[in-house]
């Protein structure tokens, strides 16, 4: 739980105002073609003034997606050009870390367009702290969602100013779950950007026979020795007779879904998305759980027959997986 | 490449499937669009400074996720179409060595404004590095 005083305060900012920050440098076309290069945007309205003017344009425009780069501070991060507020319009952030929530990461953003900007134009942009979440807890930590809406204006002479565009930038300031984590990797710095990989099986004295089998592209399942009864998941007792004397056999592979369930949300990598499940009925009796490979989501149903097959993952587990096949 | 022709509304169709779009994510793309979109945070252009945030390398910066998402959009649309909203939400970073594959399909059309919605996901080893929408106007 929260601390009530920083709830308390926290909620005393929520539509809290800052003053205005300048562009350095008026949307020009050099700085619009540099973004293009690296880009590899290579849309000719932003670079050929022919094609512009062909399109409505007195000139060519700076990319929608720029938006935010005219009023970045530049090298000095806190180096805004005269004219700009010398507020902070993240300091909440501060407040929030003072209550024991040091990390801080950019969750998402939201860019809207009122129209296309031109050379020549002076941009600056205002904030305001559009909402604060309750204390929520996400696979990172616990903290609070902080909003903020950035409007961006066109400054005119004589005349009111225009609203051009708006950022909304959100971001969680939070307690990370497992502290002291970006510490340990700091003293050990790895070579190799990590790479997702599919979880690995527990795997315990009465299983490992099944996943030794996946190795080898058999699908095994249990079998009792006294009264032959089939069992899966794998169990060290006989569920009709009790005995403790099994050994395995190897399944056909064919059977039917039994049941299904296709996996949205949350995406965890490595897997694809959606991802559908199967509950599997072997043709021997007895259901496992696996992965639905080549399935068409609107035609996957109940009954919908299908065969085994083994795939290797991350050249350290190998899975059994099910495709449909004709009935 | 950009086609040099823009999608009309009457061709598009929700459904439609964007053709996807493979960056090989390098240090130089890294750090050129750090400094392209005036992004002077040492994490995207120093590696030393980066490991002492805890990151294998440096990483990218939002500005430039923007950017390419802009270009995987743009390029599918032609350049005539009106970019009226991008929404993107983050996930795995983009280091160097990686590579973000861009899919995506048209999710909304509405015929009052002219405008389709698409949804689109940047992929990379670690998982999504980026997902959201983009509504464009179509002439």
């Amino acid at each position: 739980m929260a601390d009530p005083k920083l709830t308390e305060q926290i909620e005393a900012f929520v539509g809290r105002e800052y003053g205005r920050v300048y562009a350095w440098d008026r949307v020009n076309a050099p700085m619009i073609r540099q973004w293009c290069e690296i880009m590899g945007v290579d849309n000719p309205l932003y670079t050929d003034p022919a094609f512009a003017r062909e399109a409505g344009y007195d000139d060519v425009v700076a990319p929608p997606a720029m938006l935010q780069v005219w009023c970045m501070a530049g090298l000095d991060n806190e180096n805004y050009p005269p004219g700009s507020t010398d507020e902070n319009s993240f300091e909440v952030l501060k407040l929030i870390e003072g209550y024991g929530y040091p990390a801080v990461v950019a969750v998402n953003t939201e860019l809207t367009f009122e129209r296309y900007i031109g050379l020549g134009e002076k941009l600056y942009y205002t904030s305001r702290v559009a909402s604060i979440s309750d204390e929520k807890t996400t696979g990172l930590g616990t903290g609070f969602f902080v909003t903020l809406s950035m409007p961006f204006y066109s400054e005119r002479d004589g005349a009111d100013d225009e609203p051009v565009g708006e950022l909304l930038f959100r971001v969680f300031k939070f307690k990370p779950a497992h502290s002291g984590q970006p510490a340990d990797k700091a003293d050990q710095p790895k070579a190799d950007k990590p790479v997702a990989k599919r979880p690995l099986p527990g795997v315990s004295d009465d299983s490992r026979f099944f996943w030794e089998g996946c190795e080898q592209n058999k699908l095994l399942i249990q079998r009792c020795t006294d009264c032959q009864t089939l069992r899966h998941p794998p169990a060290p007792v006989c569920i009709q007779c009790h005995s403790f004397n099994w050994d395995a056999v190897e399944a056909s592979g064919k059977g039917q879904v039994y049941s299904f369930v296709v996996m949205h949300y949350p995406e965890v990598p490595p897997f694809d998305y959606p991802n559908p499940i199967g509950l599997i009925e072997l043709d021997e009796g007895v259901r496992l759980i696996a992965g639905l490979v080549g399935v068409n989501r609107e035609d996957l149903e109940i009954g919908q027959r299908v065969q085994v097959e083994f795939t290797r993952f991350d050249d350290r587990q190998t899975l059994p997986q099910f495709r449909p096949v004709a009935q | 490449m950009i086609s040099k022709k823009t999608k009309s509304l009457a061709e598009v169709n929700v459904g439609d499937q964007l053709e996807a779009l493979s960056i090989p994510i390098t240090v130089t793309l890294i750090n050129g669009g750090a400094i392209a979109t005036r992004d002077y945070f040492p994490g995207h252009h120093d590696k030393e400074a980066a490991q002492a945030l805890g990151s294998p390398h440096i990483f990218m910066n939002i500005l430039t996720t923007n950017g390419l998402v802009q270009r995987f959009v743009e390029t599918w649309a032609g350049p005539g179409a009106r970019f009226r909203d991008q929404k993107i939400k983050l996930g795995a970073p983009n280091y160097p060595g990686d590579t973000m594959t861009f899919t995506g399909e048209v999710v909304e059309r509405d015929q009052a404004t002219s405008s389709v919605v698409v949804s689109f996901k940047g992929k990379n080893s670690m998982g999504n590095h980026v997902a959201g929408t983009v509504t464009v106007v179509l002439p």
